[in-house]
């Protein structure tokens, strides 16, 4: 019979965390990105979390551990109109310039100055402190179009 | 590619002196205003430049000063990645694709380079060099010898990687870079002629360099592309593409003198 045990890993910096399973004379391991619960996605790996007409969005922890270590973020500026499905900026990481798309509609009301300095904090901190931007909400019907954290786990598990 | 599925068509755009800045704004409004798929060989830049990455800081990647006085202009390029000085040995090759051309590479940085690795590597074996491969984020012969300069550009399901492949250079041009702040590991602290080599010293002086320029395009028809020629009069209606935003710009070096 095999012998199984399970222990869980969190890999700190890349916000990944690993499921170790043992089984006898093997190692095997799965190693799955963080979905978190009460957020809502993009196909396009960006989050949305909303509290009253204000979304806070960023970049989802499948698309910072994708994109490797963030090396700069180009942030729009404050007061320029997002639209839902479009670029709003840009994260660079090993050598590439990836768009980043708005999940929803409105104007930005903040951006988050901490990754002017600390580009990083997108990879090690996607859901909270690594947020990129905050949008006064146009349109809250586009909610019901993104993906709850089920579906989009889904989604990541494609790949 | 699936066997038996349809062959995605890939446009060659051969060229041959034409100046890094447009050739920038041409592989960025191609990406931006197409959904085809490219690949643009530029065999040698118009002249001389130098090309600072997307966030590149110019006052801590080029002597400045030296850049004014040689008077080598610089740019920053829409694409990530690190600082090249590029002129008439610099051959260029760059990659514009639709992910759904190739559906089983993700479109982020270490799956598209793990498959240009792919195309690349045959074309460099076709033209004598069989030890051509990818080491961390840079392409390498030799056992670990840097060839060129590489970056992308990645907006939803669609890609661009470019890169500039030395065939020669001039050790004064070079010498007006500064030392990246990061080196990759496997560059084991060595100095920059040890780890950065010529094609000319690696490839046959007389035909590598043709042979190379050749081979990239039957490489991608190898690898189950539908290679189709294209001229420029084909590719520039995408620089009039309204709105189009382009992210390559010249860059004036006095403001950033220390």
């Amino acid at each position: 019979m095999a012998l199984r045990a399970f222990g869980s890993l969190a890999l700190g910096n890349l916000g990944l965390q690993a499921q170790v399973m043992q089984f006898a004379g093997a190692t095997a391991m799965r190693a799955y990105a963080t979905v978190e619960k009460g957020y809502k996605y993009a196909a396009s790996h960006e989050w949305a979390k909303v509290d009253g007409d204000v979304a806070t969005v960023g970049i989802s922890d499948h698309a910072q551990g994708e994109l490797g270590d963030v090396v700069y973020v180009e942030l729009p500026d404050v007061g320029k109109a997002v639209k839902k499905g479009e670029t709003f900026g840009v994260v660079e990481s090993v050598k590439a310039a990836s768009d980043v798309y708005s999940p929803i509609s409105g104007e930005v009301v903040e951006v988050n100055s901490l990754l002017v300095d600390k580009p990083g904090t997108v990879n090690s901190s996607p859901f909270k402190e690594g947020w990129i931007i905050k949008v006064k909400l146009s349109n809250k019907g586009e909610l019901s179009s993104l993906l709850d954290s089920d579906a989009y786990a889904k989604e990541c598990e494609k790949h | 590619m699936a066997v038996g599925a349809a062959r995605p068509v890939l446009n060659l755009l051969r060229l041959s002196r034409l100046p890094i800045y447009t050739q920038l704004n041409l592989e960025e409004a191609l990406l931006r205003a197409t959904k085809d798929n490219w690949l643009i060989v530029n065999d040698g830049a118009f002249s001389p430049s130098i090309v600072i990455g997307i966030s590149g800081r110019p006052a801590e990647l080029v002597h400045c000063k030296s850049a004014l006085e040689s008077g080598v202009p610089a740019l920053r390029r829409f694409t990530g990645g690190g600082t090249v000085v590029v002129d008439a040995d610099t051959v260029f090759a760059t990659l514009i694709m639709e992910g759904s051309a190739l559906p089983d590479v993700e479109c982020f940085p270490q799956p598209i380079m793990k498959w240009t690795e792919q195309l690349y590597r045959p074309a460099f074996a076709a033209a004598g060099c069989k030890d051509f491969g990818l080491r961390e984020n840079d392409y390498i012969v030799a056992g670990g010898r840097k060839v060129g300069g590489n970056a992308q550009a990645i907006t939803g399901k669609r890609w661009l990687h470019h890169t500039s492949f030395l065939w020669d250079y001039d050790p004064a041009r070079m010498a007006l870079l500064r030392h990246p702040p990061k080196a990759p590991k496997y560059r084991e602290g060595r100095g920059h002629d040890d780890f950065v080599t010529r094609l000319c010293e690696v490839l046959h002086p007389e035909h590598g360099r043709r042979r190379l320029v050749e081979n990239f395009g039957i490489a991608a028809a190898e690898m189950g592309f539908a290679v189709q020629e294209r001229t420029l009069a084909d590719a520039a209606p995408a620089l009039s593409h309204r709105p189009l935003l382009l992210g390559t710009k010249p860059l004036d070096l006095r403001e950033f003198l220390q």
